[in-house]
């Protein structure tokens, strides 16, 4: 017998929406939201005996030596000013360069913050903050134990489809009452973070889900990563969608076909949260029979789509650093670029076209794979 | 069949003409929140000599007449003040004539944007006209009298400034024709050399005259056309950021819009770049000289450009934009209406912060939204709000906040554009009185009689 919680949907509506009407009484109120309990667990030693600096001495947008990166980050350990605070242009990559389980991204975002070193414009700041806020406007589906979870990626509720999902759909989330807010680490302004995510995991405790499936990676770094760094408790299980996504590729067996096609890879910023799970992505195109290129720009190398660099920085940088990435994917011979992350997608996918390569979402790559696309 | 009913069946058929109740119902207002008032007749020629004949038969009856596009001004303009007859242009709308290669088209007065739009898309790709983001049904020869912007107005300036010869219907039913067109077979000045009379007609509302041709100018259209969205929460900064990108001259048009919902938008002012080029380099050049003029600001956090999704981009790209309708019933039941004075850019900051103020007076929605004219010479400030046609209350004090606009505007050095019959009243009392005479002289010297569109433009 399957076992779900089949909860009627306007019940669901109400059972959530009670939670977000509370926090606007907690805020009417004036009294400090959830939030403001939660510290970052940050080991200094850890960081002070650290015999490379990877953090900062792999950093793609700036230039340090071992001995200059040591220093920045006991100044940046001490609240003390660091060039670093201000030319950090949060790829997030230093997260999976620290070889030693520190969060010197979380760190240094934490300090700017503290100092009021903004990031990006006020103006996008703002708008994003605008648009995660929660409004009681979510999609559930049909909820059991297994849930995906779109988080608030729109394009989600596209992709999300065939075979591969078969097994779960339709058990899934969307708004942004379950958006992991992991975005405001770009703009420097963790408060908010500590302020929303515990009420979105709440909302998932709240549907009683065993497993979230998290279809974007920022999300599962939100659960997995961001989460348990701040203290936040977890309760459920969440699974990266790469996993599970070959999981179900293995499944189907006989079905997958090769493709036989060669691909670039552009790895998302998220995806630094959890680099233990980008292993899968070459494990997923050998399943399906596609030749991953190898070229500068990967792994650990991988260069951020531009779109948040546009944001906060201007046309130079953003225009650079996609111009460098997309002639390697040319020089390389990619007949397509495979996304994780929408809004790469969103970003590149005019500009990679007029160079004849083809972009696609990993999701649908795969459903190419069984004959789906 | 009363005298005049029949008289105008003899000039335009007998189903062009009508006395009856659901005529008079319609042809009595208009979307806006001006009060109704019935005309007596509503009739709709097909040829020029037809209007010719209908404003001989009302001048020898003293009888009003309204000239009619398709009635959106929103601020009553149509609407028959004193009765009398409503002419409908709207049968009076073929394209006459396209000079591909001096770039001019020549249209009947009753001719819409939309089937102009339509026609150069179709056998003339690579021109356009300024399009407005009235609906396609809006009428050109309205759109010029009325001193209406369209997506070139940052470039050439208001639609009217891009006319390039009228053919006009005087109040004694003769026919005048104005510009080169008056004594050359070619139609591509409303004025120079000569002296400029299309100022007689155009921005009187059909008060001097009834537009039957108009000469329109024509611009390249490029191959592409891209939008980008700076935005900034400093409204004190807009003026400037706004001077830096007309100094580039690589924007087709500027438009900017302020307003709390949905909440992407809310906090913030958004300056929205429309950019055109034939090819990949040419859009790309220009984009880069617009990110770059901005690039202070950028530096300053003081605004930046938002990423805009794909999904997003063929909604800005609209020509008309359909977004304004869609604003239109935020507040359900169909009502929207809008201020817009033509006023300095530098007034920006005073302006936002003026609709704003009235927004939470008044309980309003509202959506401030202002377009460049020229190279920053000065804009149309928008003071739009929405309202529930079936709630009294709520229109009721949207017509307190746009007369406090109305104050606001001219006390700002604003000039209204499109002005009500009381917002014209303002303004002819506050007029230098030289100017004011003169206008009196034109009108009176045109329209002895006071027949054309009573009400409007009237100097007592």
């Amino acid at each position: 017998m399957e076992v779900g919680l089949h909860i009627p949907f306007s019940a669901k509506t109400e059972f959530l929406r009670h939670d977000y009407f509370s926090m606007d009484k907690k805020k009417a109120s004036g009294l400090p939201i959830g939030g403001t309990m939660y510290r970052l667990t940050f080991d200094e030693n850890l960081c002070k005996t650290c015999p490379t600096c990877d953090c900062l001495v792999k950093c793609q947008y700036m230039d340090l030596k071992v001995d200059e990166a040591k220093e920045e980050m006991i100044k940046i350990i001490n609240g003390d000013d660091s060039f670093v605070l201000q030319d950090c242009i949060t790829c997030y990559g230093c997260e999976e360069y620290c070889t030693r389980g520190n969060h010197p991204f979380y760190l240094i975002t934490e300090r700017r913050e503290e100092k009021g070193i903004l990031t990006a414009p006020r103006a996008i700041t703002k708008q994003w903050v605008n648009i995660g806020e929660q409004r009681g406007k979510y999609k559930l589906g049909d909820i059991k134990q297994k849930i995906l979870s779109f988080g608030f990626v729109p394009e989600l509720l596209e992709l999300v489809q065939g075979r591969l999902f078969d097994d779960v759909m339709p058990s899934y989330v969307f708004g942004q009452e379950f958006f992991c807010n992991v975005v405001y680490i770009h703009f420097a302004n963790t408060s908010i973070i500590k302020e929303r995510l515990p009420l979105i995991i709440d909302n998932f405790r709240k549907l009683g889900v065993q497993e979230v499936v998290c279809m974007h990676d920022e999300c599962y770094g939100a659960f997995t990563s961001l989460a348990p760094a701040y203290g936040m408790e977890v309760p459920f299980k969440p699974i990266h969608y790469f996993e599970y996504l070959y999981n179900r590729l293995k499944e189907l067996g006989d079905e997958v076909r090769p493709l036989n096609i060669k691909v670039a890879y552009q790895r998302p910023c998220s995806s630094r949260l959890s680099p233990d799970k980008h292993h899968f992505v070459g494990d997923i195109m050998e399943l399906i029979g596609v030749d991953l290129v190898e070229r500068e720009y990967q792994a650990e190398n991988a260069l951020c789509c531009g779109d948040v660099l546009g944001m906060i920085y201007g046309y130079d940088l953003k225009n650079d650093v996609q111009k460098r990435n997309i002639d390697d994917m040319v020089e390389h011979g990619a007949e397509y670029c495979v996304f994780n992350c929408p809004v790469c997608q969103n970003a590149l996918a005019a500009k990679i076209t007029k160079k004849a390569i083809k972009p696609i979402h990993i999701i649908d790559l795969c459903r190419m794979a069984i004959g789906e696309k | 069949m009363s005298d005049i009913t029949l008289s105008l069946a003899q000039i335009v058929g007998e189903q062009y003409v009508s006395n009856k109740a659901e005529e008079a119902y319609f042809y009595a207002r208009d979307p806006g929140l001006m009060p109704a008032h019935k005309p007596d007749y509503v009739v709709v020629p097909e040829t020029v000599e037809e209007v010719q004949k209908i404003v001989r038969l009302a001048s020898k009856k003293k009888m009003p007449i309204v000239p009619m596009g398709a009635g959106m001004s929103l601020t009553g303009l149509t609407i028959p003040l004193k009765g009398g007859i409503v002419i409908d242009m709207k049968r009076m709308n073929k394209v006459l004539e396209v000079h591909e290669k001096a770039r001019y088209v020549i249209v009947e007065g009753g001719t819409s944007h939309g089937l102009l739009k339509a026609c150069l898309e179709k056998n003339y790709p690579r021109l356009r006209h300024s399009v407005p983001d009235s609906p396609a049904t809006s009428t050109i020869a309205a759109n010029v009298m009325i001193h209406g912007q369209g997506r070139l107005t940052q470039q050439y300036g208001f639609n009217s400034d891009m006319v390039a010869g009228l053919e006009v219907v005087l109040p004694s039913g003769e026919l005048c024709k104005i510009g080169s067109c008056s004594l050359s077979p070619e139609w591509f000045s409303k004025g120079a050399p000569l002296p400029d009379l299309s100022g007689l007609f155009l921005g009187w509302f059909g008060a001097t005259g009834i537009i039957t041709k108009v000469a329109l100018k024509l611009y390249p259209r490029k191959k592409m056309r891209d939008v980008e969205i700076f935005v900034t929460d400093r409204e004190d900064l807009v003026p400037d950021m706004v001077y830096e990108l007309t100094h580039t001259e690589m924007v087709e048009d500027i438009n900017i819009f302020a307003q709390p919902l949905p909440v992407i938008f809310k906090d913030n002012h958004h300056i929205t770049l429309f950019i055109t080029g034939d090819t990949d380099e040419e859009l790309e050049f220009k984009r880069k000289m617009i990110w770059d003029s901005l690039d202070g600001f950028i530096k300053s956090k003081d605004g930046g450009f938002m990423s805009l999704p794909p999904v997003m981009k063929p909604t800005l790209l609209e020509m008309p934009q359909r977004s304004v309708s869609r604003f239109a019933d935020v507040r359900k039941g169909g009502g929207f209406e809008y201020s817009g004075p033509i006023i300095a850019v530098e007034k920006y900051p005073e302006c936002s912060r003026k609709i704003m103020e009235l927004a939470s007076q008044y309980d309003l929605a509202y959506s401030a939204m202002a377009r460049i004219i020229g190279r920053s010479h000065c804009m149309m400030f928008g003071f739009a709000f929405t309202f529930n046609r079936a709630d009294p209350d709520m229109m009721e004090r949207t017509r307190k906040a746009l007369q406090e606009v109305a104050e606001f505007a001219l006390a700002a050095g604003g000039v209204y554009w499109k002005p009500t019959v009381d917002e014209q009243r303002m303004a002819i009392e506050r007029m230098d009185p030289n100017t004011r005479n003169l206008m009196k002289m034109i009108k009176t010297n045109l329209d002895p009689q006071g027949i054309m569109n009573p009400g409007n433009w009237e100097v007592h």
